[in-house]
């Protein structure tokens, strides 16, 4: 039990947690966004994937870090737009318009990778973003100091997304107009809204934020771009906004509480040793995921449209 | 621009659009051939050449067509029920490791015996998988595809356990890979000297089985019935959950069927590496074929084709062979847009 406690009080403990966290929060962002508006994206490992193989290669080409980070999330905006060309105008399957997209955006980054480094055995390296550090005024606060000094700059855009999505949802007419096309969107067409319009902006919003999330792992939390390095984050993603119930200080929440339990079982797993195979622990982020999808699911409020398409004029 | 129900839809658009979906694809991933540098005629020649071009080419399509049939209809069986089964290669997996652990020895049977054995075991494996994320959607509404999609990752990391411990082949010289399966379980080559053996035959069986069942049994009726209409399948007395558990059950049984095939007939003995992501493939086939059974038969050719093809590609103009899953991508995204099109016509005022 000592040694629990000592994990649990330690600094390392929790700014790893934080960097857990980052992609997670912005994924489940990008995907609150687009399911607000009554789409489900699907395409969100894809799109995380895109943007991680993107940001990269951006900085490995000689751009800045804000470059890369800056032409991700355009990427990420461009697949967000395939996928909602299909799926609002023409109302096709989300369900399996997001899979295709996931596919295709996946393959086509390992075939760009590929294409640009055709002989890499070991991947190639950049200057990721540096922690912000002790000197800096968030770094010199007391108690949580030590934490936030490990940060970096990504993680503050990811907690400053959060207020931002938050503000804008509940307290800007965009906003109301997102969720109104989400919730009802007959009723929105009524108030001479553009409902295929707010839809295909927020579903570009969305994943650009999940690119984004994406580009923190190749251009913060490693080095380089690893293929299958997204690993299901997005389909996480994808639960934990079910688990926030569409609202973003939970889905903070829920990236927190998330990032806690794998930052636990990573340390519990060097403590442990070899008794229980790694393999156990390595589940737990899924199997966490679908229990947090049955504990939420008698409660889940669905935005009313989700995965309704919208045609005008019919009922 | 508005879009208007087609009264009825003609045979041959019904067949043009999977053909015209792929050409889409083939035109629109020119570009990135032409960006790495490679004459794109020659390129796609070398493709065809290939996949379809001599014997020995025909053989391993048809090879590596035999797993992608059996996925294509696990993922048209559930589609057609609305069920959303994203989760074709855990299944996969755990058929395969269900195969060699029934096969691999523990018991022993003459063959006509042991195989069927082995493979009733590896459905049952990948039937019971599904079931779950069933029983998730129909008793707490839970989203099958985000279920099935987690339970992928999570079944592939059990199998590495599996195959790094109780099960990995002590002669294996420490390679995680389970014991192979014995020879009365091994699945006998239809062609000598290729890698082409009788699971075709069987996956071929399966696609005219799961064909009678959609089309000329009461259960394929209800299938259809859950599939276009739920609340009025209810009404008419169609028992909606019971439906959906029974498709879950006959959609994971297909995808553990080809996990077993696999083994039994290509591999011998499971390995971590063992698919390239068939059971992702199987819903691009399965939508290609227009969730018909028959259909996947060729869907699943045309994939596997392109699969086998995009290798002898890459070796001949240096094009990552990466663009095989770039054009199964595009297609099955093209086949969405051309579905809708033969259901609508599309009127520009």
């Amino acid at each position: 039990m000592d040694i629990f406690l000592d994990i649990l009080i330690s600094a390392s403990l929790w700014a790893t947690v934080l960097r857990i966290a980052t992609p997670l929060i912005l994924g489940t962002l990008g995907e609150l966004v687009c399911e607000r508006a009554g789409v489900l994206n699907l395409g969100i490992e894809g799109i995380m994937t895109l943007g991680a193989m993107v940001g990269w290669m951006t900085v490995y080409q000689g751009g800045d870090l804000w470059t890369g980070v800056l032409v991700a999330a355009l990427a990420g905006m461009l697949a967000g737009l395939l996928h909602a060309a299909l799926t609002v105008p023409l109302g096709l399957s989300q369900h399996v318009t997001g899979i295709g997209v996931t596919l295709l955006a996946t393959s086509l980054s390992y075939y760009t990778y590929r294409l640009v480094l055709p002989q890499a055995t070991t991947p190639p390296t950049v200057t990721p973003f540096q922690p912000i550090g002790d000197g800096s005024l968030l770094g010199s606060l007391p108690v949580i100091g030590p934490v936030l000094a490990q940060q970096t700059p990504l993680t503050y855009f990811a907690l400053a997304a959060v207020v931002v999505v938050a503000w804008v949802l509940h307290r800007t007419p965009v906003g109301l107009a997102v969720r109104m096309v989400g919730e009802n969107p007959a009723a929105a067409d009524a108030q001479g809204l553009n409902v295929t319009g707010v839809r295909i902006g927020a579903v570009m919003a969305g994943s650009a934020l999940m690119a984004v999330g994406g580009a923190f792992l190749t251009l913060s939390a490693f080095n380089a771009f690893f293929f299958n390095m997204i690993n299901g984050r997005g389909w996480i993603c994808i639960a934990l906004v079910v688990f926030a119930s569409w609202r973003p200080g939970k889905a903070l929440l829920g990236a927190l509480l998330f990032a806690l339990f794998d930052a636990l079982q990573t340390r519990l797993q060097q403590v442990s040793g070899a008794a229980i195979p790694y393999q156990i622990y390595l589940m737990m982020p899924y199997v966490l995921s679908i229990v947090a999808l049955i504990v939420m699911s008698r409660r889940a409020a669905y935005p009313r449209a989700l995965m309704v398409p919208f045609r005008k004029g019919e009922r | 621009m508005r879009l208007e129900a087609r009264t009825a839809v003609p045979l041959w658009l019904t067949l043009a659009a999977p053909a015209g979906a792929v050409l889409t694809a083939f035109v629109l991933c020119a570009g990135l051939i032409a960006w790495s540098g490679a004459p794109v005629l020659e390129a796609y020649g070398r493709l065809l050449a290939g996949a379809f071009g001599s014997r020995f080419a025909l053989t391993e399509t048809l090879t590596r067509a035999t797993p992608l049939i059996l996925t294509g209809l696990a993922a048209a069986v559930a589609f057609r029920a609305k069920l959303w089964n994203i989760g074709g290669e855990g299944q996969l997996y755990l058929g395969a490791l269900a195969a060699v652990a029934v096969g691999s020895g523990v018991i022993s049977l003459p063959a006509p015996l042991l195989i069927p054995v082995v493979m009733l075991v590896a459905m049952a494996a990948g039937g019971l998988l599904l079931l779950g994320p069933a029983f998730l959607k129909t008793r707490l509404g839970v989203d099958e595809v985000v279920t099935t999609l987690l339970l992928n990752f999570i079944v592939l990391l059990f199998v590495s356990m599996m195959l790094e411990g109780p099960m990995k082949d002590p002669m294996a010289m420490g390679w995680p890979q389970s014991a192979p399966v014995v020879s009365d379980a091994e699945l006998p080559r239809l062609v000598p000297r290729t890698r082409l053996h009788l699971g075709l035959v069987i996956a071929v069986l399966a696609a005219v089985a799961v064909w009678v069942i959609k089309s000329r049994t009461v259960f394929g009726y209800e299938i259809r019935s859950v599939g276009s209409n739920p609340r009025a399948a209810a009404f008419a007395g169609v028992p909606v959950n019971w439906v959906v558990l029974r498709v879950a059950l006959l959609s994971g049984g297909l995808a553990g069927l080809a996990g077993a095939s696999e083994v039994m007939g290509r591999t011998g003995y499971l390995t971590l590496d063992m698919s390239p992501g068939y059971g992702y493939g199987g819903i691009v086939i399965a939508m290609l074929a227009q969730l018909n059974p028959l259909g996947c038969i060729a869907a699943a050719l045309l994939v596997a084709g392109v699969f086998v093809g995009a290798d002898a590609m890459s070796r001949a103009v240096a094009v990552p062979n990466y663009i095989a899953d770039v054009l199964v991508a595009a297609s099955l995204l093209c086949m969405l847009v051309g579905m809708l099109l033969v259901r609508y016509r599309l009127r520009w005022r």
